[in-house]
């Protein structure tokens, strides 16, 4: 066949609407047929590669940590005074510790990451914005390690004082900053022109149009990044290794004490050879996965009620 | 929509398409009353904090690197010591950068192509009602934990890679680069190379996927008219289109490898002082990242934890470099199309 039929079968308009593969790979196709068809097994198999390790690790973890989750204890109890050795004991703790500190990290970037957004979009002009900008796409890049040594540098060697969860969640919310400000950036870069012109036809200050009109119209693709951001933070281990020792009991103080976090519970027993302790492991793979996992979609379902895309 | 949960959005600096996204409009209508002087204020000041912020990350380590260094009786970039307390402070980073750059090096070598391969099949091959999922699902793949990976790859996926590291071993095992140096297979560079691949993919994948949705359909369309198979138009339209993005996102992939903290911690077992120096993927050894994370517990005086805060120190200024030439190239390409 000539190549002539390739064209007609393989032009976009044609596979989306049949899905069909390469026509003729009969004895007389060209190398041409066969290299194309060649690529799309190797894109299909590609992805069929990638799809492997997040299949695999989520049956590794609900097959040997679903049995955790599957009691009331894991929900309500803490770790407080259970050993390697013992079974029994919760995640709470833990838990509540992923989620505050979570909470607290969202708490202090949401404000600073909107507003650079903010400034990015609607301020922004010249050296300095070329400069934040720059500096956003640096703190991208920052490895959580580095974070973390910059917050133990600070908080622990020059202000002298000790490694408390407060201390986690500042390095979370250099982590987090850079992911809310880029998503609020682009979200806001969407809201279209004539809404905000229409706002200052009508004499209303340009704060006032930000706040009233430009916001709300991005609200919930903001919300998205937000949600984003967060399921990324809560998944860091390093800055708690470096900042936040694991405590086996329920904490609440952010601001003394030590505070148990699931990747912490993950760390403090993943040496362990003894049954209990691996599958308290996996237990807290698997939830700490489970939020991760539910803050992402939900995060991509509020996205879908958007206002601008 | 921003459905990338990898804190970039390069749509900001592709030309767009619509030629809506100029927001720069209304410059006049700030009133300079005590509103719009706040609230401009608010929005300068913390995207003067953001600068102030990354400024300091870079002072702090420097200020507290520099005192260990100046005690260090060993040359910090050559040598391969770490003996970062004591009397006679003795500490390196050339065995940390070799592991470093290596794992990441394999990381690449797999990622790469084969995000790119999975930006193709998401946006050119995949059937309409496969394509949002697949995207949905390469991106959910960055959401799993560190820790996790790297638990999950020492004790379930590790013991797959035995066999893989035993044939390399026996038939290229004459080149040094792949002589069997000790331990398992699971905790060597190689394998710590490719559970770092799965964990970079999906950034270089979103990113590649942008840049591929941008090619102009007259571009692909072209390409077809002109007889090209579906594969032709891609390698003759699609990828010289997309070939910035995808560097860049290699960078910022790259920058993400160099990095990354838990899995290397937990799959990469760490190698005796005294061992000869070995140029093996099949061995052990320690990244920056995780010799900082291994040894979190052991900063008990200024000069040992100034020691491993230089070595985070040039972590920093790896990831900066890294990620300013991913900007660089994405900031050209948007000179050279507009």
């Amino acid at each position: 066949m000539s190549a002539m039929t390739h064209v007609g079968e393989d032009s976009p308009r044609a596979s989306a609407a049949s899905t069909s593969t390469g026509s003729d790979l009969g004895g007389k196709s060209s190398s041409r047929a066969i290299r194309d068809q060649a690529a799309r097994i190797i894109m299909w198999t590609a992805f069929g590669i990638a799809v492997i390790p997040l299949i695999w690790i989520l049956a590794s973890t609900i097959l040997k940590g679903g049995h955790m989750l599957a009691s009331v204890d894991w929900w309500t109890l803490s770790q407080n005074g259970i050993t390697a050795r013992r079974e029994g004991g919760g995640a709470a703790h833990a838990i509540q510790g992923t989620l505050m500190q979570g909470a607290v990290t969202a708490l202090m970037s949401v404000p600073i990451g909107v507003l650079t957004a903010i400034y990015l979009v609607e301020y922004g002009r010249g050296r300095l914005a070329k400069v934040v900008s720059f500096m956003v796409d640096i703190l991208t890049g920052v490895p959580s390690i580095v974070a973390a040594l910059f917050i133990y540098a600070l908080w622990v060697t020059t202000f002298g004082f000790q490694r408390v969860p407060f201390a986690v969640t500042l390095a979370l919310v250099l982590l987090m900053i850079p992911t809310i400000v880029r998503s609020t950036e682009e979200m806001l870069k969407l809201v279209p022109n004539e809404l905000r012109e229409a706002s200052y036809a009508l004499g209303v200050p340009k704060w006032k149009t930000i706040v009233s009109i430009v916001l709300p119209t991005a609200f919930s693709g903001i919300v998205t990044g937000i949600l984003l951001g967060l399921a990324r933070v809560m998944g860091e281990t390093a800055p708690l290794i470096i900042l936040g020792p694991y405590a086996k009991s329920m904490a609440s103080n952010l601001f003394g004490g030590l505070m148990g976090t699931l990747p912490t519970m993950i760390n403090q027993d993943r040496t362990e050879a003894l049954q209990p302790a691996i599958d308290r492991v996996w237990g807290a793979a698997l939830t700490l996965i489970l939020i991760v996992f539910v803050l992402n979609l939900l995060g991509r379902f509020l996205g879908r009620f958007s206002k601008v895309s | 929509m921003s459905t990338s949960i990898t804190g970039r959005s390069l749509v900001d600096d592709l030309p767009d398409p619509d030629d809506h996204g100029h927001p720069h409009e209304g410059d006049r209508a700030g009133t300079g009353r005590w509103g719009d002087r706040l609230f401009g204020g608010a929005a300068k000041g913390s995207g003067i904090f953001v600068v102030l912020l990354v400024s300091l990350v870079g002072f702090f380590l420097v200020i507290q690197a520099v005192p260990s260094l100046m005690n260090n009786n060993a040359n910090f970039l050559t040598s391969t010591e770490w003996i970062p307390s004591g009397s006679n402070p003795r500490f390196g980073i050339a065995a940390l950068l070799w592991a470093t750059v290596i794992t990441s090096v394999i990381a690449m070598a797999i990622a790469v192509p084969l995000g790119v391969a999975v930006a193709l099949f998401i946006t050119e091959y995949a059937p309409t009602w496969l394509s949002k999922p697949a995207a949905v699902i390469i991106d959910l793949l960055a959401a799993v934990p560190s820790i996790v990976f790297g638990f999950w790859g020492l004790s379930v996926a590790g013991q797959y890679f035995e066999p893989v590291k035993a044939f390399m071993a026996e038939y290229l095992g004459w080149i040094p680069f792949f002589a069997d140096a000790g331990p398992s297979a699971k905790s060597t560079l190689a394998f710590a190379g490719i559970i770092l691949a799965f964990m970079i993919l999906p950034i270089i994948t979103a990113i590649s996927r942008e840049v591929f949705n941008q090619v102009p359909t007259a571009h692909k369309e072209g390409a077809l008219a002109l007889g090209a198979t579906r594969w032709e138009m891609i390698r003759t339209a699609v990828l010289p289109f997309g070939k910035p993005g995808v560097i860049s996102g290699a960078m910022l992939g790259l920058g993400r490898a160099l990095g990354e903290t838990l899995a290397v911690m937990i799959l990469l077992s760490a190698l005796n002082p005294n061992a000869p120096w070995s140029f093996s993927i099949f061995n052990g050894g320690e990244t920056f990242a995780s010799k900082i994370a291994l040894n979190a517990g052991e900063f008990d005086s200024p000069q040992k934890t100034g020691a491993y805060i230089a070595a985070g120190l040039v972590l920093f200024i790896l990831t900066f470099v890294v990620n300013s030439i991913a900007r660089v190239v994405i900031n050209r390409r948007k000179a050279f199309s507009e």
